[in-house]
């Protein structure tokens, strides 16, 4: 499945709460109903995604994937900006 | 007949009474979406370097997920807003709380373990290993992302720690200042 995104955050190595705070600065860069793929190691990040998503009201989850690269996993995450 | 114009009367007055009620649960319904703010309100008491940093953690987290955050830095929290420490002016028990108390966020002891600074070493460098943002960092992410920060005035003033010790662009306050954005907080919490 491939999810149509407008830029990508790399969030490789970063450990709670940095994904987070940089999805936030990196959403508030986009327009309104743009989509920001962020790419993660950390697997708290799927959990914490939701969780961001389900109490803001200027964001929407897209879809969650995990990839495997290299032996480890890589959590996606597509948020649009709603507001 | 009769009967037809009593059970009309009986719906008239029934549904008049049933908007009343809709329109009073509305208003208080306002009232309390009002008195609620998107704020998480956080306690710092302790100077503990693992306790602050979950603090630390929690107030960048809601600020990230679009939150107010505010933290209330009191007695040994006060040593994590510390940027030097003087002794000029000091009480013989201000200067000797002064030579126990950290100087800054950079020699906060951990909580157990502490083994008189070497378990807070190890811990910071067991973060660094695993990439997790030093305490500093996340300090000023904090202030970055407009966390509120109040220095609490009186346990400041009972330490005898001056305003001068403390890292510029901090509020001060009692408890009101804590309790006026806690009472409005849908989550506070105690560090």
């Amino acid at each position: 499945m491939s999810i149509a995104f407008d830029k990508v955050l790399d969030a490789r190595g970063m450990n709670c709460p940095m994904p987070l705070v940089n999805a936030r600065k990196e959403i508030s860069k986009l327009d309104l109903g743009q989509v920001l793929k962020v790419m993660a190691t950390d697997r708290g990040s799927v959990a914490d995604f939701q969780g961001w998503t389900k109490v803001a009201k200027n964001v929407e989850l897209v879809a969650q994937e995990t990839e495997a690269s290299a032996g480890a996993s890589l959590y996606v995450h597509y948020i649009r900006r709603t507001v | 007949m009769e009967l037809a114009t009593e059970v009309r009367a009986a719906h008239e007055s029934s549904s008049s009474e049933l908007s009343t009620r809709v329109a009073e649960l509305e208003k208080r319904l306002a009232s309390l979406e009002e008195r609620s703010e998107d704020r998480v309100t956080i306690v710092v008491f302790s100077g503990d370097l693992d306790r602050v940093l979950a603090a630390f953690i929690i107030a960048t987290g809601a600020a990230a997920m679009g939150q107010q955050a505010s933290m209330f830095f009191t007695f040994w929290g006060l040593s994590v807003v510390k940027k030097e420490t003087t002794f000029e002016g000091k009480t013989v028990f201000q200067k000797m709380m002064a030579i126990m108390s950290p100087d800054s966020s950079q020699a906060l002891p951990v909580s157990k373990m502490n083994y008189f600074g070497a378990g807070a070493k190890m811990l910071r460098t067991m973060m660094k290993q695993k990439n997790v943002s030093s305490l500093e960092d996340l300090i000023a992410l904090a202030r970055e992302m407009g966390v509120r920060m109040i220095a609490c005035e009186m346990s400041r003033d009972v330490m005898g720690i001056k305003e001068s010790e403390l890292m510029p662009g901090l509020e001060c306050g009692g408890v009101a200042t804590f309790l006026g954005d806690a009472l409005t907080s849908r989550v506070s919490l105690f560090v």
